[in-house]
């Protein structure tokens, strides 16, 4: 799906070549695992918290940061998903991806919410994603939790849990997938 | 049209990701072909969800504005529309054809292009003349929805049509749906043949010969002149309005004869299968073409259509509407600051 996404947004078309294996799948597990100790650590437990992936990349990072949280915690929090397409200020040059499905356990009010993405880029899909989470409710907190923060803001967001911090040239993709993080560049 | 062929317009600029595979306008399911046709309700389930909400309303269609021109009565088209435009953060303005200049001579020309004046990026318009919605489509820059020409089409009713049957069953393919009553004056009727067929249904048509349209041969359809053999097979029944000028016309005898012969009785309803789904268009006629116990029975959909009718608007506006363009034509700044670092 994050496939999908990407050939329909700019540049168009173009294939994916990487030039770096960033992180490992285990690199990637361990950066999860200590994501998950940070997360517990800060909120000193799980009673509150609800976990929620953002369309398309950040579902499966979220669905492995709720499981290791089990894990360490024996406690699993509810995991949610959010598509943030309709809420960006950039429609039409990103697409809406009809599968990317919008799912959140029942009320969020009074909960602290972990935001999961992939990677942060400029920061625009997690201010569409505050802004569609507060029409869910009214969250006690929102904290963020990224595999890879890339640079490149242009807005005052900062994630609160990083994978990797890494930096990137402008043009430059970085891909996150189930055997690890690879950076490159879209080839015509 | 498809997304992939719209990338590079002639001049060089980017048409950018048009999520779907409208065209500009939405005039008929005429020429839309099946996978245009699933693109939109596959569409359809992400604005379904968002009707969901406790706050259903998102903000993807900010700063655009619909105008709905209605040179017909309706209730529920007009209130579907405005409902999915301001659910998609849309302003609208609105058209009554009753209490407008039209009294005072105004042409149908003129009545669109002072309502393009006001920058409207979309126009949804009505009228009872077959064709309108084209030559609407000539004389505005703004997007043209077709909620209903004449007897010639209503696409969206189609659309939310296809969407509420696909919701209860999963795919149309090898449906078999029975369109009963006045098919001769229902530009339902002429759209949902058409997209039930492009979908994979097979269509029975049953109405008395003088209510079937002349060209009915060449329509992809079964024609049936009895209702009663086919109860026990069909997936769906869907009964259209039948109005009460049709007895004055001399299309049938009577209001009493033809709902003794092609109503959907309470005995009728107890012989369609458990399965079965019963479609109505609305406004319904009780006790005419379909009966109170048969409206309310389980097996009927027709508050679902309703419902799904918002969902479905809201697909169609955003594909209309959602991809960078405005009434001028131009796209927005968002998309010219993108075109550069593109090209850059």
């Amino acid at each position: 799906m994050a496939e999908r996404e990407r050939s329909q947004t700019p540049p168009f078309g173009g294939v994916f070549m990487p030039h770096a294996r960033i992180m490992t799948a285990d690199d990637m597990g361990r950066a999860v695992r200590r994501m998950s100790h940070e997360i517990i650590e800060r909120n000193h437990g799980l009673e509150e918290i609800v976990v929620v992936g953002l369309q398309t990349g950040g579902v499966p990072v979220a669905e492995r940061l709720v499981a290791t949280l089990e894990d360490i915690d024996g406690l699993r929090p509810p995991l949610g998903m959010l598509d943030v397409a309709l809420h960006r200020d950039d429609i039409g040059i990103r697409p809406v991806v009809p599968e990317a499905t919008t799912d959140l356990p029942a009320d969020l009010d009074g909960k602290i919410v972990i935001l999961v993405d992939d990677v942060l880029f400029t920061g625009r899909t997690i201010r569409a994603a505050l802004d569609a989470v507060c029409d869910f409710g009214r969250p006690r907190a929102v904290q963020l939790a990224v595999m890879v923060d890339r640079g490149h803001r242009e807005l005052p967001i900062r994630p609160d849990f990083v994978g990797k911090n890494l930096p990137t040239r402008r043009d430059e993709v970085v891909d996150v997938h189930g055997d690890g993080v690879d950076l490159g560049v879209m080839q015509k | 049209m498809s997304a992939a062929a719209e990338k590079e317009t002639s001049d060089g600029t980017l048409e950018v990701a048009d999520p779907g595979a409208l065209g500009r306008h939405l005039l008929g399911i005429d020429g839309m072909d099946r996978s245009t046709l699933e693109d939109v309700l596959e569409l359809t389930d992400a604005f379904a969800e968002i009707g969901r909400r406790p706050i259903p309303r998102v903000p993807a269609l900010r700063g655009r504005t619909l105008a709905t021109v209605f040179f017909e009565n309706s209730t529920r088209t007009r209130m579907s529309f405005e409902t999915a435009a301001r659910r998609l953060s849309a302003d609208t303005i609105s058209f009554a054809s009753g209490s407008s200049s039209l009294s005072k001579g105004e042409s149908l020309r003129d009545t669109v292009e002072v309502v393009s004046s006001y920058g409207v990026d979309a126009m949804v318009v009505r009228h009872p003349m077959a064709g309108t919605a084209h030559r609407v489509a000539e004389w505005t820059d703004a997007a043209v929805v077709n909620a209903g020409d004449g007897c010639h089409e209503h696409p969206t009713q189609a659309l939310l049509d296809c969407y509420t049957l696909r919701d209860h069953r999963g795919s149309l393919d090898g449906m078999r749906i029975a369109i009963v009553g006045d098919v001769r004056n229902s530009r339902v009727a002429r759209s949902n043949v058409l997209a039930f067929n492009a979908l994979g249904a097979e269509v029975v048509l049953v109405a008395p010969a003088t209510l079937l349209p002349p060209g009915v041969g060449g329509w992809p359809v079964v024609v049936a002149h009895e209702l009663d053999p086919l109860l026990a097979d069909l997936d769906a029944i869907y009964l259209l309005r039948i109005q009460r000028e049709r007895i004055t016309e001399g299309l049938i005898p009577s209001i009493r004869e033809f709902a003794t012969d092609f109503g959907l009785t309470a005995t009728r309803t107890a012989q369609l299968r458990e399965d079965a789904l019963i479609l109505h268009p609305g406004p319904t006629n009780p006790g005419v073409e379909i009966s109170g116990e048969a409206a309310a029975d389980p097996r009927s959909v027709i508050l679902d259509q309703v419902a799904n009718g918002v969902s479905v608007r809201m697909a169609v506006l955003f594909l209309l509407l959602g991809s960078g363009r405005s009434a001028s034509g131009d796209v927005g700044p968002v998309v010219d600051q993108v075109d550069r670092e593109v090209k850059r």
